[in-house]
């Protein structure tokens, strides 16, 4: 199994066609070549973080700018960055768009995904929040779009999970 | 020296900057001498000031953008030291005010406590490009004065007494915060757009 190149670029040319300039990210195996078209593009800014939840405060700062952006992470980390979701971006109905890896569920090999990879949909669900999965190259830019757009609209975080049919070859 | 103090000194110097406080104490004594549309209040989501500062300085660089941010907070959020001196934005100042204490939680010490961590020291350690310390409201307004010249990114620790207001509460709903604080931004973009 190896990450996807060409469905990689699948993902960042709908980030791109979606409007976004801005991304906040920490780096995760499933997310490599996205990041690296990112660092790569001279239109667009790339932060990386140290611990997630900083990214949750980051791109609510790049809204409040006005700016268009997207947080990409791996599942685990969206689960590190509960609170800074609920206490600053649902708290002060502040959109995110979080493309998140989404490791750990079905055909997951290595055992400390799993736990993490079974409770991301529950907690999408507990948390309320607008979600999808993402596993067709040919729809993903669309659903990235879509999501851009829902989160605008509803002031909420929404969440697209990058799926293992989508991100490995 | 107390906060409430600094931030009074503060408070005339700021003009149209940016501003992004902490929870609690420190968010109620700015409050308290007259809120503008370019004040941000996180009530909540300790230590995510400075991340929220980093993100608008990126996307304002026209703007200048101060975090008032404290021990308690910064703590919670150390890594946020280490990302800010990755991307250092020079229209960023943070001003940490180290009360060794999480007052508006109790007023437990807080691991700076006795100069017990030395959080200049780490943000030094960290990266930090200029890291200034001040134990005087004359001390605190030079780091101020020198922060505001933009040239590089300040980071300003600023030691002071645990003691807050005696009373909490402002007439701004969270959410009207962000739209007015965001509608103000966007205002101020359009006036600048040729």
């Amino acid at each position: 199994m190896t990450v996807s190149r060409d469905n990689s670029k699948a993902v960042y040319q709908g980030i791109k066609s979606a409007g976004i300039r801005f991304i906040t990210a920490l780096p995760e195996t499933w997310l490599v070549y996205l990041l690296q078209l990112a660092e790569d593009d001279p239109e667009m800014r790339l932060v990386e973080v140290a611990k997630e939840e900083e990214a949750v405060g980051i791109a609510a700062g790049a809204y409040l700018a006005g700016t268009p952006n997207a947080l990409l992470m791996q599942n685990h980390g969206f689960l590190g960055s509960i609170n800074g979701i609920v206490s600053l971006a649902m708290l002060y109905r502040i959109p995110l768009v979080m493309l998140i890896a989404h490791r750990g569920h079905w055909g997951e090999p290595y055992p400390w995904h799993t736990q993490g990879g079974i409770v991301t949909e529950p907690v999408l669900r507990a948390l309320g929040l607008p979600f999808e999965y993402a596993r067709d190259p040919l729809r993903v830019g669309g659903q990235i779009r879509e999501a851009q757009t829902l989160a605008w609209s509803s002031l909420s975080p929404v969440a697209l999970l990058l799926s293992r049919d989508l991100m490995e070859d | 020296m107390k906060r409430a103090e600094c931030i009074r000194a503060l408070y005339p110097e700021l003009g149209d900057r940016l501003v992004v406080t902490i929870m609690g104490a420190t968010a109620q004594e700015l409050y308290d001498l007259g809120h503008r549309e370019t004040f941000f209040y996180l009530q909540h989501a300790m230590g995510l000031a400075s991340s929220i500062g980093l993100g608008i300085a990126l996307n304002r660089p026209q703007d200048s953008v101060i975090v008032l941010d404290g021990d308690g907070s910064v703590l919670m959020n150390l890594g946020t030291l280490a990302t800010l001196a990755r991307y250092r934005p020079p229209n960023l100042t943070q001003v940490i005010f180290d009360n060794g204490s999480l007052l508006s939680t109790g007023g437990f010490a807080s691991h700076t406590t006795a100069g017990i961590t030395d959080l200049a020291a780490i943000a030094r350690g960290a990266g930090c490009p200029r890291v200034l310390e001040a134990g005087t409201v004359y001390a605190f307004m030079e780091a101020v004065a020198q922060a505001f010249d933009g040239e590089v990114m300040t980071t300003i620790v600023a030691k002071v007494e645990a003691v807050g207001p005696d009373h909490f509460g402002m007439d701004l709903k969270l959410p009207e915060n962000t739209f007015r604080f965001q509608r103000h931004i966007a205002s101020t973009a359009r006036l600048a757009a040729p």
